[in-house]
């Protein structure tokens, strides 16, 4: 049986999500964008089966189930529109879709 | 046990730095399948046997599939010009020092609660079916409407459209 105690665990949950949020605040690619948000919301998840382990409920597990949902379609949504970006300005650097900002 | 689950999270956390720090988009998405596979071994070490079998088939099968596909269509690889100049060390100073101010936020958090013992009994997929079907029914059926939202939108934003184009515009 894992005897870590939950403090270390959340923690690690924490290290993973912090990694994604770096990683967003840093990459301009728009893939690796979307990477970063799947590690955040994969250490959102680790701490809702930690918290449902620690207090043996199911619901975090259930909880889980649904983030898996959510991520399934903002994933399928968000390549579909980084496709479409790529197709009309050729280039996936989110600097480069400022075309509300009128510049020529 | 524990010395599993160190093992695990050294390998996730690694991989995750290598995933967010790479210049190559496959090798960074392999990384990241890595992680998402160190991820599931902890959750099966946190008694959640059913959520590790789930993490690596939709998450490691079907959603970095997905991206992989896509990277692949995209044949990214050619233009790494304003990344590679943005993507300078000295980049990662600021958000990095941001990100472990909240970090260390949440340390103190952490510690500023009394500690509580853990008792790792297994959650079994039969529990998790019961609470999904009844409890969380209607959570289950919105979640299906999400589903469907998400194919309906992913069709139409991956539908080709015909240009329709006025005859006096299409000389210009």
């Amino acid at each position: 049986m894992l005897t870590v105690p939950v403090e270390i665990q959340i923690l690690f949950a924490g290290i993973i999500f912090f990694l994604g949020l770096i990683g967003l605040l840093v990459r301009r690619n728009m893939i690796f964008m979307l990477m970063s948000i799947e590690i955040m919301f994969n250490a959102a998840g680790l701490v809702f089966i930690i918290a449902g382990t620690h207090w043996k409920q199911p619901d975090g597990q259930v909880m889980f189930i649904f983030i898996l949902a959510v991520t399934a379609v903002e994933v399928s949504i968000a390549l579909a529109m980084i496709l479409l970006v790529y197709h009309h300005f050729k280039t996936l650097d989110s600097d480069a879709i400022n075309n509300l900002k009128d510049t020529n | 046990m524990d010395v599993f689950f160190y093992i695990a999270g050294f390998v996730a956390i690694v991989s995750t730095i290598m995933a967010i720090s790479g210049r190559n988009a496959i090798h960074s998405l392999l990384y990241l399948i890595l992680s998402l596979l160190a991820i599931s071994v902890i959750f099966y070490l946190l008694s959640a046997p059913f959520i590790a079998a789930l993490e690596v088939i939709i998450y490691a099968g079907a959603i970095m599939v997905l991206f992989i596909f896509v990277t692949m269509m995209l044949n990214i690889g050619i233009e790494r010009e304003t990344e590679k100049k943005w993507l300078r060390p000295r980049m990662w100073i600021i958000p990095t020092i941001l990100a472990a101010i909240l970090l260390a936020n949440l340390i103190f958090a952490i510690k500023s609660v009394p500690a509580t013992r853990t008792i790792n009994e297994a959650i079994l997929p039969k529990q998790v079916g019961i609470s999904l079907f009844s409890t969380y029914l209607l959570a289950v059926e919105i979640a299906a409407i999400l589903l469907m939202a998400g194919v309906i939108g992913a069709y139409h934003l991956g539908s080709q459209k015909k240009k329709v184009k006025h005859r006096f515009l299409e000389s210009k």
